[in-house]
């Protein structure tokens, strides 16, 4: 018996590269959901009422405490069969609305944060200077609030890339799928996990490579 | 004499159950010069906050050039002021911070035309120029093109100045801008406050511990103590003739 045939390998990397596509655009498609729904529980947490804040704050805390695996589950096999509410939701979507659910309220977290290190002297500058509400966050508070969270926005991006395989738990054909099928035709699976775990560095690896960049880029802007 | 630019009418100012102010009554007319002394806590930044509109007074009013500043009319009654009249009254005002508070991601010329283009829908060419003209006149012509943070400590609060002259106030506020700059930083800032003290027709009111300076610019002098205006009138009569001991307890920690 042989653990590891190149020939098996060579077999495995077309068959599991063809889930790569389904995988990146899981990745981005959950962040893109998590930036966007972050700002939901953002501006949510601003709204001045104690209840009303007690209440998010603690919906926010129970999907953080919640497994992303769990969360899936009940998306796409529970989900449909509530009443009224309930939809059936395809492999994808469940996915990308449970990955991007779970991880926007770590990036509410992120957002309330960059706004916070933005100092009450702003503020008050932009009033003094009669600036709209719209203009106050447009032009002085969120270009000041923004760049010290890329360098957590990346990290977050990087986490969730690699809780994308969870997804293969409902279906979706990515990379981890397309492997598992591989090796259950073939009787082994050691080369198109191996081929999983050298995509997921090849790609988090570079990924961590721009933020980095990118981070010093607006770090040095003034 | 004119109408008061702006007047205080019994105005009243708790923080929680600390009363800070007690009964503020006040006129400040058109380009009158005006300083507020006082011991530390007495209440002088919170009376030039409140014309800001930093803090809401808890009770009284405040006109600015004949306008209520927190209450509005509707249906018939006043009620609190929203924010779209804060915005319509605060127009008037300006103010320069203790601590600058340029905004770090613009340039200098940048943060004095911000405001003029974005807030008040300004010609831009024409607010690049006065702007211009503004950083020139507190000595930072050459410096248009730097950040906030490559400044000193002087030089940014002249920049904090030209930005807040740009928008053209009917009143100037000034709160202590001088006493975070090291001391061989001072002087530069002093005299382009009395540049402006001297030449422009606007209003102001300085909080100050510089004695001495406040004293040869201000028209008018009030001595806050503990949330109660205890002596106002001119330099002369409240330095060299008042009786009042606290104030010249007070100045005597100055004079030495
Ligand atoms: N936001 C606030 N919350 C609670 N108390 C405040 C607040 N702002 C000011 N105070 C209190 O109100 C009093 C007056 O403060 P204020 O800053 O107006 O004094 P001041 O005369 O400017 O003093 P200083 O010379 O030290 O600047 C102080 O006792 C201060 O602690
Ligand atoms: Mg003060």
């Amino acid at each position: 018996m042989n653990y590891w045939s190149w020939e098996r390998f060579s077999d495995a990397l077309p068959y599991v590269l063809s889930g790569l596509g389904t995988t990146v655009m899981v990745t981005l498609s959950s962040f893109l959901f998590a930036l966007l729904f972050g700002l939901v529980w953002t501006f949510l947490r601003r709204i001045p009422n104690r209840g009303f804040n007690w209440t998010i704050t603690w919906i926010m805390e129970f999907i953080r405490s919640t497994p992303p695996l769990v969360q899936l589950f009940f998306i796409y096999y529970a989900w449909p069969v509530i009443p009224v509410v309930g939809m059936t939701l395809s492999p994808f979507a469940s996915a990308v609305i449970g990955l991007g659910v779970h991880f926007s309220t770590y990036i509410g977290e992120i957002y309330r944060s960059g706004i916070e290190s933005v100092g009450q002297g702003q503020w008050e500058a932009a009033k003094a200077l009669n600036f709209s509400l719209i203009d106050k966050w447009r032009r002085i508070i969120l270009p000041q609030a923004f760049p010290p969270t890329v360098p957590m926005l990346g990290n977050y991006f990087i986490i969730m890339f690699k809780e994308v395989p969870l997804a293969s738990t409902i279906g979706v054909t990515g990379i981890l799928h397309m492997a598992n099928s591989f090796g259950s035709q073939h009787f082994n699976l050691i080369e198109a996990l191996t081929i999983v775990g050298i995509i997921f560095l090849a790609l988090s690896y570079p990924s961590a490579y721009l933020i980095k960049k990118l981070e010093l880029k607006l770090n040095n802007r003034y | 004499m004119s109408e008061p630019i702006v007047q205080y009418k019994d105005v009243h100012k708790s923080f929680g159950d600390v009363k800070v102010l007690k009964g503020i009554d006040l006129d400040i007319h058109p380009a009158e010069k005006v300083a507020v002394i006082g011991p530390s806590g007495s209440g002088k930044t919170t009376i030039i906050r409140m014309l800001m509109t930093l803090e809401e007074p808890t009770s009284g009013d405040i006109i600015v050039d004949g306008t209520n500043l927190w209450k509005m009319e509707k249906n018939g009654a006043m009620v609190d002021a929203n924010e779209k009249h804060l915005r319509q009254v605060r127009g008037d005002i300006g103010m320069v911070f203790q601590h600058f508070n340029l905004f770090p991601h613009m340039t200098i010329l940048e943060n004095c035309m911000t405001a003029p283009i974005n807030v008040k829908g300004e010609d831009k060419k024409e607010v690049e120029q006065r702007s211009m003209e503004m950083l020139e006149r507190v000595g930072l012509g050459d410096k248009f093109d730097n950040y906030p943070s490559q400044l000193s400590g002087g030089q940014k609060q002249r920049v904090a100045m030209a930005r807040a002259l740009v928008m053209r106030p009917k009143v100037m506020l000034f709160d202590e801008v001088t006493s975070a700059l090291d001391p061989e930083l001072v002087g530069e800032v002093l005299e382009v406050i009395r540049d402006i003290a001297k030449n422009d027709d606007m209003a102001m009111v300085l909080v100050t511990h510089e004695m001495d300076f406040a004293l040869d610019i201000a028209d008018k002098v009030l001595f806050l103590d503990e949330g109660v205006i205890a002596e106002q009138g001119s330099a002369a009569d409240v330095i060299e003739h008042s009786e009042n001991p606290r104030l010249r307890e007070f100045l005597s920690r100055f004079r030495n």
